[in-house]
């Protein structure tokens, strides 16, 4: 099977304020339906990689091949589009757009990419808002939300456009227990059901549930963990 | 790029922050009311100032300058000799224009003349009783006068048909009259410069609305005036002109001037003054006008830099999930567009109030002028030059924050 993202001795440095390398010739795949972890100490580079994968951040060396397209050396515009049809995101912090309701921010980038006219975009945001038990809060503004619904708001948002693959930068990180495991549902839900998911997480129960752990340190990749899920 | 989503969010971001887009957008409006009110009124007050000194004075005037200065006869004789001559009078020239009816008949056959009247304009008192007043006198055929000056409609009291049948008959400016304290009917003395005194009856007032006019002039038939003076039929002092588009008459007075060796004055420099305080009075309402709309811009620009680092985060957000660099853009320039359009046809129709709360407003300018309330244009082309005005300085305004905010970096804001 075709690896559904392919990094290839991806470099990294940062220059402020001196120059660091903090990424190290770090070479990898990802199958398509696997769930992955990135794992490591702070600061070992587990988010810079995401946020290379992510696209978001283009000042790298190596190459980045996603969904069969290569993405290194895009320009921003079709970056954009790409992050747009192909990856959902879910962050730590800033979940969504307090101004909208829940339902507004799930359909957003939906209605960018255009593909479904507003009226099925907003069936399927309803869809995906069920499918991870937050319907009843469709209509609310989404500052009105707690941390743990927001979070799983975003979730459904990083679903809308049906994305290759769903990356999460410690989508747990700032949630209590039982809010955490409520996320890991959801993700291990979709992953049961082929969705592609690559996390960065230091919650080592989290980790421990993926198909997949890949473990960093000072920009290296160390080990590889496969989990044998039951 | 997609405008109906860009739209959209714009909507929800100003609703979401309802006082701060209305303060945004008074700015806007004030900027426009005032330059709206501003400009309507100058212009009306250029435009009263040019009518009224247009309407009372011709388009070009030919007379005969009499105070030329000659060279005494031992000046041409010895040019460089060292000549000393006391007293020296000026030679006994008439004001006369030399064949002035066959060239007033000459010029009105000319493209472009509306009408000519050659008349014979004098100094003059006019006494009634113990008052004694200094004016002027001119002779002059009625209609032709009457054609290029719209006398009928000139006229407060009396006719002027009274003046045709009436050969001692007398027209005078209204404030004249009063000064001399009389009506129609009265019996005025005149004086003239010769020393000839006739008895004159007034048959009717005008008034130009202008102090220098109505204070000073009046009207005889051109025959009297004449005869007042001694001179033959055919003396004539002055021709009026007035053309079909005044701005033809400059370079037709200098044609004029050429071809029958005359002096011509043209409006433009007998009103000089009036021109040049116009020229003053619009800069000044243009300059005042920008500054205004310039600072409603700031404006602007602060509230909408302030909302771009509010939204900075929905920003990284809005780009992680696929928004470029237009959609961000296009966001929050919408948002400044709005407030401008908003906020300027709020202006528009301020000003309008404004305009015409100043048009009622009683204005007594005394004899000098004849208003009662301020002169305010109300021309659609200010309230267009406003609105777009207040848009383009939005639209600038608003450019460089959304171009900030497309730029923001979202891996860094993400990082947290």
């Amino acid at each position: 099977m075709n690896p559904v993202l392919s990094a290839q001795h991806l470099n990294k440095y940062f220059y402020d304020p001196d120059k660091f390398h903090v990424l190290r010739d770090v070479t990898f795949d990802v199958q398509p339906g696997e769930f992955l972890s990135i794992v490591g100490k702070s600061g070992c580079g587990k988010s810079t990689l995401l946020y290379l994968l992510s696209t978001m951040d283009t000042d790298y060396e190596g190459q980045i091949t996603m969904a069969g397209t290569k993405l290194t050396g895009r320009s921003q515009d079709f970056l954009s589009h790409f992050r747009n049809e192909h990856l959902g995101f879910v962050f730590q912090f800033h979940f969504l757009l307090p101004e909208f309701s829940t339902l507004q921010n799930v359909m957003l980038p939906g209605l960018k990419l255009g593909k479904y006219p507003a009226k099925e975009v907003e069936e399927r945001a309803m869809e995906k808002l069920r499918l991870i038990g937050m319907a009843d809060f469709a209509r609310k503004p989404a500052s009105k939300l707690s941390g743990g619904q927001q979070q799983r708001v975003a979730i459904a948002r990083a679903l809308i456009n049906d994305p290759t693959i769903i990356m999460g930068d410690e989508p747990t990180g700032n949630l209590d227990r039982a809010n955490s495991e409520n996320v890991f549902a959801i993700f291990r839900d979709l992953a049961s059901k082929g969705q592609t998911i690559i996390t960065v997480t230091h919650d080592s129960d989290f980790a421990a549930g993926t198909d997949r752990i890949i473990e960093m340190s000072d920009g290296q990749i160390i080990a590889y963990h496969e989990n044998k899920i039951q | 790029m997609n405008i109906s989503i860009a739209t959209q969010i714009a909507r929800t971001h100003l609703l979401a922050k309802k006082r701060q887009t209305l303060i945004a957008m008074l700015g806007v409006t004030f900027g426009i009311a005032m330059f709206i009110t501003m400009i309507s009124f100058m212009q009306g007050v250029n435009q009263f100032l040019e009518d009224s000194a247009l309407d009372a004075s011709p388009h070009i005037r030919m007379y005969n300058e009499v105070n030329t200065q000659r060279p005494s006869l031992i000046d041409e004789l010895r040019p460089n000799g060292f000549n000393v001559v006391y007293h020296q009078k000026p030679k006994n020239e008439q004001a006369r224009l030399k064949n002035g009816f066959i060239i007033a008949d000459r010029i009105e056959k000319a493209p472009g003349v509306l009408g000519v009247s050659p008349q014979v304009a004098t100094q003059a008192f006019f006494n009634n009783g113990p008052i004694q007043l200094s004016g002027t006198i001119s002779g002059v055929n009625v209609d032709r006068e009457n054609r290029l000056y719209k006398l009928t409609n000139r006229l407060k009291t009396g006719s002027l048909n009274a003046l045709k049948t009436n050969p001692d008959g007398l027209i005078m400016g209204t404030i004249l009259a009063r000064k001399l304290n009389v009506r129609v009917g009265d019996k005025v003395t005149v004086t003239t410069p010769i020393g000839t005194t006739r008895v004159l009856r007034v048959v009717g007032t005008f008034g130009f609305g202008v102090g220098t006019v109505d204070n000073t002039k009046s009207y005889a038939n051109l025959p009297t005036v004449q005869e007042m003076l001694q001179r033959d039929p055919s003396y004539v002092t002055d021709i009026h002109i007035k053309m079909l588009d005044p701005l033809q008459a400059i370079p037709f007075g200098t044609r004029l001037r050429t071809t029958y060796d005359y002096y011509t004055e043209d409006w433009a420099t007998a009103n000089t003054a009036i021109l040049a305080g116009e020229k003053i009075r619009n800069m000044l309402t243009y300059v005042v006008s920008i500054t205004l709309l310039v600072v409603a811009g700031f404006g602007i620009y602060n509230i909408m830099n302030m909302t771009v680092i509010n939204k900075i985060k929905d920003i990284a957000i809005l780009k992680a999930t696929g928004f470029d660099q237009r959609d961000i853009v296009a966001i929050f320039l919408i948002q400044a567009i709005f407030i401008g359009f908003s906020g300027g046809l709020l202006g528009l129709g301020i000003g309008f109030g404004l305009s015409y709360l100043l048009s009622i407003t009683p204005f007594d300018a005394g004899d000098f002028l004849s208003i009662k309330t301020f002169p305010v244009i109300f021309a659609p082309k200010y309230y267009g030059l406003g609105l777009l005005f207040g848009v383009i300085t939005t639209i600038l305004a608003g450019y460089f924050p959304s171009r900030k905010a497309a730029q923001v970096d979202p891996v860094s804001i993400l990082r947290g």
